[in-house]
């Protein structure tokens, strides 16, 4: 039986380097998914390991701010070449952004493995990460003792903020509206290489902690769900920082516990981290306000039942013109063979029509209330309206239209009407001679 | 650059002189000549557009209406030939110069709000690094009940219907306060009641002096909305008062004349990879 003790000073460090990295990238990310440049995140987090590579062999150093310049630098040729080759060999820029940063990426691990030949930039570190090893590699800032990936990652989420938040509007503009921000003379090209710069750094900082793959997980998932939850810029960012501090103690937590329920030894937090990262966001994509699937099956479900309410209504109105009352069965058996609706279904939206008032029960027949019949002369209004407008003004056969009717008459509003009326020439009968009912109220 | 230095060129080549440009004009045009990857897709393009006019540019699909309202302020490069905003080049004539895009242009998925999008017409005044303050926001919404989208300010824009889109992009130039109003397609996919309320705000603008160059697509509406209108076909076909000019011999020009030589030679350019 393997035991977890949780230790407050690994496991919180690890927890913190965990945050610090997910915070960082969360903020570059959400203007990448914004410039539907997600896999540049991907692309860029690869293509910088020549440079970094370089920089390695060339100082013989592996002090931050040589990884960080060289990867600027390998990052800033990657977008260059990239919009290069795009433009030149009429690629798509997908394609044209595979081509370069495989490339660069197979030399850098070549450079690795052949010339640095060295235990301090490993392969395997570079691909997975080592967030678990973080709080063993202690620097003493102001006589503390911080994990050295902290602080890069600290200062570089700093140094993120700080350059959002300065050119935040010039973001703004600069992915929404290139073309206007180059008419204002706001520079939305500087604005790309800064964020591609912004990418670089981030990833580079990241790679330690969580390594290049999952480092994409962590730019893009945390944004993606903000997204769907966001109505503004401001908003995104502070939903993915959310989403990224979740992402970050829930991931470290589960990737302890949860392989402990079974009886198993923890797995990377850093794999872990991606998981739950997934998982909030197939969570959010279920679940949230407008845009969510629950959301839009329950926009779905209100207005089937409220199709099918100003059918019942519509129908029972036709009943009454022809001078004829139905028992709720006769109305539900026509809607059946009409519109092939559930019997549930049906049953519920009666029951709801008699709750409110607009249908009433009398002995076995059903009859309109007087609110009711005003409801279902709308109805009906629309419907005969619309027949007649697709029969005249677009020239359908007039034996085609009412299917095509039935489908419009749940979303005709009263301007609406009043619009098909005129252009109609103000009808009184409906292409099938049955008088089209006038509503007061227009 | 794109200006063409005068006296440096050979004589026999260069273009004739200036002289004829009036300063006042809120868009001149002089020779230009505007290509697509070395591919020209607008050739020879004179142009004097009279201060306080509404102009309609028409022309088929590829014709290049588009691309002269971009090349006019420097969103694609032009080959040859130059272009004058009230006399001086856009460079430093920016602040006169209001741009509504193609609605289509932007992404109306992205989380900013309606009251956002118009104070975006405001941010080189602002200046780089400065939030937007609340001067700027209560002009944007100065703007948006100029639209009648006051009630929308803190919608965001994917919740807008298309009419409502288009406004918001009106009223972001509206911040501008420009003088000269360039608009690409604003009346494309937009309900009567909008139609109606563009045409409003150009004749408002018009009244107050403004210049409107506005790329059209119907032209059942050229002579109720435009005073001017421009023929446009990978060249100017015709340009002048829209009773003089919009004539059915015109439009035949525009519309039918297909310039298979001049499309020949520009596939060719392209190929060899060399500019005219």
């Amino acid at each position: 039986m393997i035991e977890t003790t949780w230790n407050p000073f690994f496991d919180g460090w690890i927890v913190a380097v965990a945050a610090a990295c997910a915070l960082a990238c969360a903020i570059p990310g959400c203007l990448l998914v914004l410039r539907r440049q997600s896999m540049m995140g991907d692309a860029l987090s690869h293509a910088v390991l020549p440079g970094i590579a370089i920089g390695f062999l060339v100082t013989g150093s592996r002090a931050n701010w040589i990884m960080f310049t060289g990867a600027i630098l390998a990052a800033l040729l990657t977008v260059f070449l990239t919009q290069w080759l795009g433009r030149r060999a009429r690629v798509d820029p997908g394609a044209a952004m595979g081509v370069v940063f495989t490339t660069l990426f197979a030399l850098g691990i070549v450079l690795i493995v052949r010339g640095a030949n060295s235990v301090e930039l490993e392969p395997h570190c570079v691909l997975y990460g080592a967030l678990e090893l973080a709080p063993l590699d202690l620097v003493r800032i102001l006589g503390v003792a911080v994990p050295r990936a902290f602080v890069v990652l600290a200062v570089v989420l700093i140094a993120n903020l700080v350059v959002v938040g300065l050119f935040f509007k010039e973001f703004r503009l600069a992915i929404f509206d290139p073309a206007l921000a180059s008419a204002l003379g706001l520079r939305p090209g500087l604005m790309h290489y800064l964020l591609m710069s912004l990418t670089a750094v981030t990833t580079v900082a990241a790679f330690e902690a969580v390594g290049s793959i999952i480092v994409v997980a962590m730019l893009v998932v945390p944004a993606a769900a903000a997204k769907l939850l966001a109505r503004s810029l401001a908003g995104m960012l502070a939903w993915a920082c959310g989403l990224a501090l979740v992402t970050a103690v829930l991931g470290h937590w589960s990737a302890v516990q949860i392989p402990h329920w079974f009886g198993l030894g923890s797995v990377p937090t850093s794999g872990a981290m991606a998981t739950v990262a997934g998982g909030l966001l197939l969570g959010i994509l279920v679940l949230a306000p407008r845009e969510g699937v629950v959301a839009h099956q329950g926009r779905r479900w209100s207005f089937f039942v409220r199709s099918n309410c100003e059918d019942l209504l519509a129908l029972a109105w036709r009943l009454e013109e022809r001078g004829a009352a139905g028992s709720a069965g006769e109305l539900l058996q026509r809607l059946r063979s009409a519109r092939g609706t559930n019997r549930l279904v049906l049953h519920f939206c009666l029951a709801r029509l008699v709750r409110r008032d607009l249908l009433r029960r009398e002995g076995a027949l059903l009859g309109l209330t007087d609110h009711g019949r005003e409801e279902a002369g709308r109805v009906v209004r629309s419907h005969r309206l619309w027949e007649t407008w697709l029969a005249r003004t677009a020239g359908l056969a007039s034996d085609h239209v009412h299917e095509t009717a039935m489908r419009l008459e749940h979303v005709t509003d009263e301007v609406m009407r009043r619009r098909l009326a005129s252009e109609s020439g103000g009808p009184e009968v409906d292409p099938h001679g049955r008088p089209i009912p006038g509503d007061e109220a227009e | 650059m794109r200006e063409v230095d005068g006296p440096k060129e050979p004589v026999e080549t260069g273009p004739p002189p200036f002289s004829e440009h009036s300063a006042d004009s809120p868009l001149s045009i002089h020779a230009m000549t505007v290509a697509y990857d070395r591919r020209p897709v607008l050739w020879d393009v004179d142009l004097d557009i009279p201060p306080g006019s509404l102009v309609g540019i028409v022309g088929p699909n590829g014709a290049g209406k588009s691309t002269l309202v971009k090349a006019a302020i420097d969103l694609v490069p032009t080959l040859s030939g130059r272009v004058r905003i009230f006399g001086k080049p856009f460079q430093s004539r920016r602040r006169m110069v209001g741009y509504v895009p193609q609605r289509e242009s932007v992404d109306w998925e992205f989380p900013v709000t309606v009251l956002d999008v118009a104070c975006m017409g405001l941010y080189d005044r602002i200046g780089w690094c400065r939030r937007v303050n609340r001067a700027a926001k209560e002009r944007g919404m100065e703007a948006l009940e100029r639209v009648g989208l006051a009630d929308f300010a803190d919608r965001q824009i994917a919740r807008l219907s298309g009419g409502q889109q288009q406004r918001t992009f009106l009223a972001r130039a509206l911040v501008q306060d420009a003088h000269l109003y360039l608009m690409d397609e604003p009346f494309a996919a937009v309900d009567a009641a909008t139609e109606e309320s563009i045409v409003e705000l150009l004749r408002e603008l018009r009244s107050t002096g403004r210049t409107a160059v506005v790329v059209h697509h119907d032209l059942q509406t050229v002579r109720r909305y435009f005073d001017h209108v421009l023929l446009l076909n990978t060249r100017v076909v015709a340009f002048g008062p829209t009773e003089e000019v919009f004539t059915p011999e015109h439009l035949q020009a525009t519309y039918s004349g297909k310039l298979t030589l001049l499309e020949e030679a520009s596939e060719a350019l392209s190929k060899h990879g060399s500019s005219p």
